[in-house]
């Protein structure tokens, strides 16, 4: 599954990753943390037309609900049916079993345009407060 | 952290559902320290007691104390207090963050004609909540005597060379300890407890899971499920009102009330697919809104959504189909009878 180094990031803490030809769509470990336990995740439908930065899933938490935005076009062509049912697997594993929805991509442009794993986590750092 | 009425709380040490089943099966300590204590005192204490509190303050014998309502004229409910009656003509009024000033006036100001004297001492005092079933194995390393109080028991004594109380109360359905003491020996009292437990599987606790508890176990969240608009009735807490008792400030709106039947009634839910009410969230009955939920949360003892909300169908029994609507989508959910958790 989905290598977090070689995944891209959007500033919304949504992970995408190039497979084959379709994109794995999730949330980072980072995210997960800040969210902590998720009990409540839901998806977009299969087949459904989704445009980058769409507010297309819902995560939640015992106290508050995050939108999970689209990191890229296209047609969503599968839903992880895991993470509904267990949705504790977007905290034990955000980059694997945790994942939320493969997206056939309208244009791959957008992919390579998010953020790589450098420039996240140095986006991290500079969100990080100050002690 | 979060802001609540001027005090910087922790929402969560280490996360909300981890520390929830720890005071389920185990123990876990919250500073609460933000509830104040009112202490009334002198000939006139009961009698002024009674006026302010729904309950019936003369029931109670020297080292006990019971659940209340204050109210207003209207029957609205100005606070929800623990009364304790430490001695003769000595009481413990313990009272919500939020309402404090405005509680502690209003004793004042019903207290005139009364020979007694009202301290709020809020200021001076820190408290500390150890809940959960292994609290009493914890509390031995604060007072050995403490673990032999009954439920809403309360006692007076020396605590590292100072004044303290401990009661056996809490908020969050489990067995547990509330311990009062001057607020530089609070952090004191915590480490010892603390220290205690480490081995029991003690758990510092925020306001998160001081909140998901709560619910689960049925008690009222003070400016979210009752206020100065709701009545104890609506609110479904009759019993802590005692009209028998004699006069008392909001009799008579009751009195008036329970003849005349409650047009809504702050009625238990949950959901029936996934989903985590909020509060606020519609509550929809045969197409029709019927109320919105004041209190809501993920249950992590149910595991499902649950809520409390006023419903303008007060008749409506458990097991009574209707809908939520979260994220502008109908969640099948239905009327239960609360708590929604009782400890065995």
């Amino acid at each position: 599954m989905p290598d977090p180094k070689s995944s891209r990031y959007m500033k919304s803490h949504e992970w995408a990753a190039l497979d084959g030809d379709e994109v794995v769509v999730g949330v980072s470990d980072h995210a997960q943390h800040e969210i902590t336990d998720v009990v409540f995740v839901d998806l977009p439908k299969a087949g459904r037309t989704i445009s980058q930065g769409e507010a297309v899933a819902v995560v939640e938490s015992v106290k508050a609900a995050f939108d999970i935005y689209a990191p890229v076009s296209g047609e969503v062509v599968a839903v992880n049916d895991a993470v509904l049912q267990n949705p504790g697997l977007v905290n034990s594993s955000p980059h694997d079993d945790g994942w939320f929805f493969r997206v056939k991509p309208g244009n791959p442009g957008e992919l390579d345009a998010l953020m790589d794993s450098e420039a996240y986590e140095a986006f991290l750092k500079s969100e990080a407060p100050a002690s | 952290m979060v802001s609540f009425h001027g005090w910087e709380l922790p929402v969560q040490f280490s996360s909300i559902i981890t520390e929830h089943r720890a005071v389920r099966s185990a123990a876990g300590l919250f500073d609460v320290s933000h509830m104040g204590q009112v202490f009334v005192e002198g000939p006139g204490a009961l009698a002024l007691l009674q006026r302010v509190n729904s309950n019936d303050i003369s029931r109670l014998q020297d080292g006990r104390g019971l659940y209340s309502h204050m109210l207003n004229e209207n029957g609205g409910v100005v606070d929800d207090v623990i009364v304790s009656r430490l001695a003769e003509n000595r009481y413990l009024v313990v009272v919500n963050a939020a309402t404090r000033e405005g509680d502690a006036a209003w004793i004042r100001r019903a207290a005139e004609g009364f020979d007694v004297a009202v301290e709020d001492r809020s200021e001076a005092l820190g408290m500390i909540a150890l809940q959960g079933p292994l609290s009493e194995k914890i509390m031995e390393a604060l007072s050995t005597d403490a673990v032999a109080l009954p439920r809403f028991g309360a006692m007076k004594l020396e605590l590292f060379g100072r004044s303290a109380w401990i009661t056996r109360t809490g908020y969050t359905g489990e067995d547990g300890f509330e311990v009062i003491c001057a607020r530089e020996l609070a952090t004191r009292a915590w480490q010892t407890l603390q220290a205690r437990g480490a081995s029991f599987g003690l758990l510092p606790c925020g306001l998160g899971a001081r909140d998901t508890l709560r619910l689960e176990a049925g008690y009222l969240l003070y400016g979210s499920d009752i206020d100065g608009e709701h009545t104890p009735y609506e609110a479904g807490y009759g019993w802590v009102v005692k009209l028998k008792k004699g006069e008392f400030i909001g009799k008579a709106a009751l009195e008036k009330q329970k003849t005349e039947g409650i047009r809504r009634r702050l009625t238990p839910l949950k959901l029936l697919e996934r989903g985590v009410p909020r509060s606020g969230s519609e509550v929809v009955f045969e197409g029709e809104k019927i109320g919105t939920l004041a209190s809501a949360t993920f249950s992590p003892t149910l595991q499902a959504g649950i809520g409390v909300g006023y419903l303008n169908r007060p008749e409506l029994p458990a097991g009574t189909p209707l809908s939520v609507t979260l994220h502008g989508r109908a969640v099948a959910a239905e009327v239960v009878e609360g708590p929604f958790y009782k400890r065995t």
